[in-house]
């Protein structure tokens, strides 16, 4: 009976410090409410949503993954180049564009030289190459029956798009590393079932008659405080 | 007040009653708690002025609904229009089910050419202006392995002749000295073992920076300056979305480029094709074909880390 809200007096007779004591506790009490509040739906909400989310990628996530994507592989090209090479002649067309030969267009005209083993020995084409590739000789890998093809070592013709076959006979550790993706680098994907990969041809970062790979200047230095000279820290 | 007022009104606690040594201590209570109330909400009035109410608010990445993500890319994507300049899409990729990355660098191959650290900067959005990466190459004597004795100032070509060249990145470690050095949960190991940072959690202590055996954690000493046409727009809250000034960042696999398949970008950076990246948990996989035929090492093994990071040599 004492609280019933009937009888909860709206105007009251107590003093100046009663009143300050109610607005007080009337405006804590306000904010304890508007926090609760607040703080309670935020979690319902967040609740409710994330529940749907489930919901939603639980399907999504079966779609793509399990049902066809998992045998269904994307491929593994390799950079091929053009074709046999062209020779530019230094002249030029009406146009202006460069004439550029074909190496059989010379060759067929004139015998093979097997003495001639680097570009030191020759003294009118080809004179100014740089030739750095172990004990081998140009006809070790150019074809003297069709000079627009290469050779293997067996003497079979292989196209210069195939050139890989060749470069593989002897080097043959870097090959196996190659196909596993352990040398030659890739670009793409490393995820076979979401998206293709290109790989680099053993000529794109190996000029065949000088293959070792070029000395280069690093150009892009973070500034860095660490081990810059450990002496001049203390 | 008479008693015979009293009695017919009922008296509320607090409010009604005369001024007594009790209702003096419970006002005194009452202000002491709106005291304690104002004081708990005083943060709010100390929110540094580059920071909006919604970041100082903003949860915990693991305690963010689906909707509150959405809410906070979109503000994130609205800071990233007003301050660079850039519409960029901010994305969370979420782990590959049963992926576990692996990443390790072949140092017969690599040259110390750099450019990985340079893919790293403008992948990542990396302050240009100190030229920031994750990525740190080091020049070392042949014949020693320590890292600590490693130089990252060398400016000549390379390689050089008695000299090999280690590049070191965050090695996600298995059990990294990071996570458990953060005082807040800021960094976490996910499923495929990223460690990753919560930009917005973190208070930048840099306990972790001092944790980390491998130097591998950055601090972000000023707002990054990156030019518009310069920021990456293909950004991961986790990963490469333009940090905060005052927060720590570390490499994370690129996880916005490799959750959805694709190689990171120090990987197809590489002229050398000296960096070999995969899931460890797939036997058919690059990755562990060099764990399996090659001989590799891990940084710093003594210390318990558990990289997922390796280095190998050739032969």
């Amino acid at each position: 009976m004492r609280f019933s809200p009937h009888t909860l007096p709206v105007k009251s007779s107590t003093g100046r410090q009663g009143i300050t004591s109610r607005w007080l506790l009337i405006f804590t009490l306000l904010c304890i409410t508007i926090v609760v509040v607040s703080t309670g739906a935020k979690r319902i909400l967040s609740r409710e949503s994330k529940e749907l989310s489930a919901d939603v990628t639980g399907v999504d996530q079966v779609d793509p993954e399990s049902s066809e994507a998992s045998d269904k592989k994307f491929v593994v090209s390799i950079r091929q180049p053009n074709g046999p090479p062209r020779v530019a002649t230094g002249m030029s067309d009406l146009q202006g564009n460069p004439v550029t030969v074909a190496c059989s267009t010379c060759h067929t005209t004139r015998p093979a030289n097997h003495q001639n083993t680097s570009t030191k020995d020759l003294d009118e084409f080809h004179a100014g190459m740089t030739f750095s590739h172990g004990s081998v000789s140009c006809l070790s890998c150019h074809n003297t029956e069709n000079y627009d093809t290469l050779k293997l070592a067996d003497g079979s013709r292989v196209e210069f798009t195939d050139v890989m076959m060749l470069c593989a006979q002897c080097h043959g550790p870097q090959m196996t590393a190659y196909q596993h993706g352990a040398h030659g680098g890739m670009n793409g994907h490393w995820d076979l079932t979401r998206g293709p990969q290109v790989k680099n041809n053993c000529v794109d970062c190996h000029n065949p008659h000088a293959p070792q790979f070029p000395k280069m200047q690093p150009m892009f230095k973070p500034q860095d405080r660490f081990l810059d000279g450990p002496e001049q820290n203390h | 007040m008479s008693t015979k007022e009293q009695s017919q009104f009922p008296q509320l606690p607090i409010l009604e009653q005369p001024t007594t040594r009790r209702t003096a201590l419970k006002v005194a209570g009452a202000a002491l708690g709106l005291a304690a109330f104002g004081k708990a909400f005083s943060p709010l009035w100390s929110i540094p002025e580059n920071v909006s109410i919604d970041e100082f608010l903003q949860q915990h990445y693991k305690e963010l609904s689906d909707q509150d993500k959405k809410q906070v890319f979109a503000r994130l994507e609205a800071e990233a229009k007003e301050n660079y300049g850039a519409n960029v899409t901010i994305s969370d990729p979420q782990p590959i089910p049963g992926v576990r990355f692996g990443y390790a660098i072949n140092l017969s191959k690599c040259n110390g050419n750099g450019a990985c650290m340079e893919a790293c900067n403008k992948e990542n959005n990396h302050h240009r202006g100190v030229n920031q990466s994750y990525i740190r190459v080091l020049e070392m004597s042949k014949g020693s392995m320590d890292m600590e004795h490693g130089t990252t100032t060398f400016d000549h070509t390379v390689p050089q002749d008695d000299k090999y060249y280690m590049p070191v990145q965050c090695q996600q470690c298995d059990n990294p000295p990071c996570v458990s050095a953060c005082p807040i949960e800021a960094t976490w190991q996910e499923a495929d073992g990223i460690v990753v940072v919560d930009y917005n959690w973190c208070i930048g202590c840099r306990y972790c920076e001092a944790a980390c055996p491998y130097h591998a954690r950055r601090f972000n000493w000023e707002s990054p300056e990156i030019p518009a046409e310069e920021v990456n727009p293909d950004q991961g809250y986790l990963s490469n979305r333009i940090r905060p000034q005052g927060t720590m960042e570390k490499c994370h696999f690129c996880l916005h480029r490799t959750r959805e398949g694709r190689a990171p970008a120090c990987l197809e950076a590489c002229p050398t094709g000296a960096r070999v990246f995969g899931d460890l948990n797939d036997p058919e996989s690059d990755i562990n074909w060099v764990l399996q035929n090659k001989r590799v090492f891990v940084l710093k093994e003594e210390l318990g880390t558990k990289p997922n990071f390796f280095y190998f040599f050739d032969s």
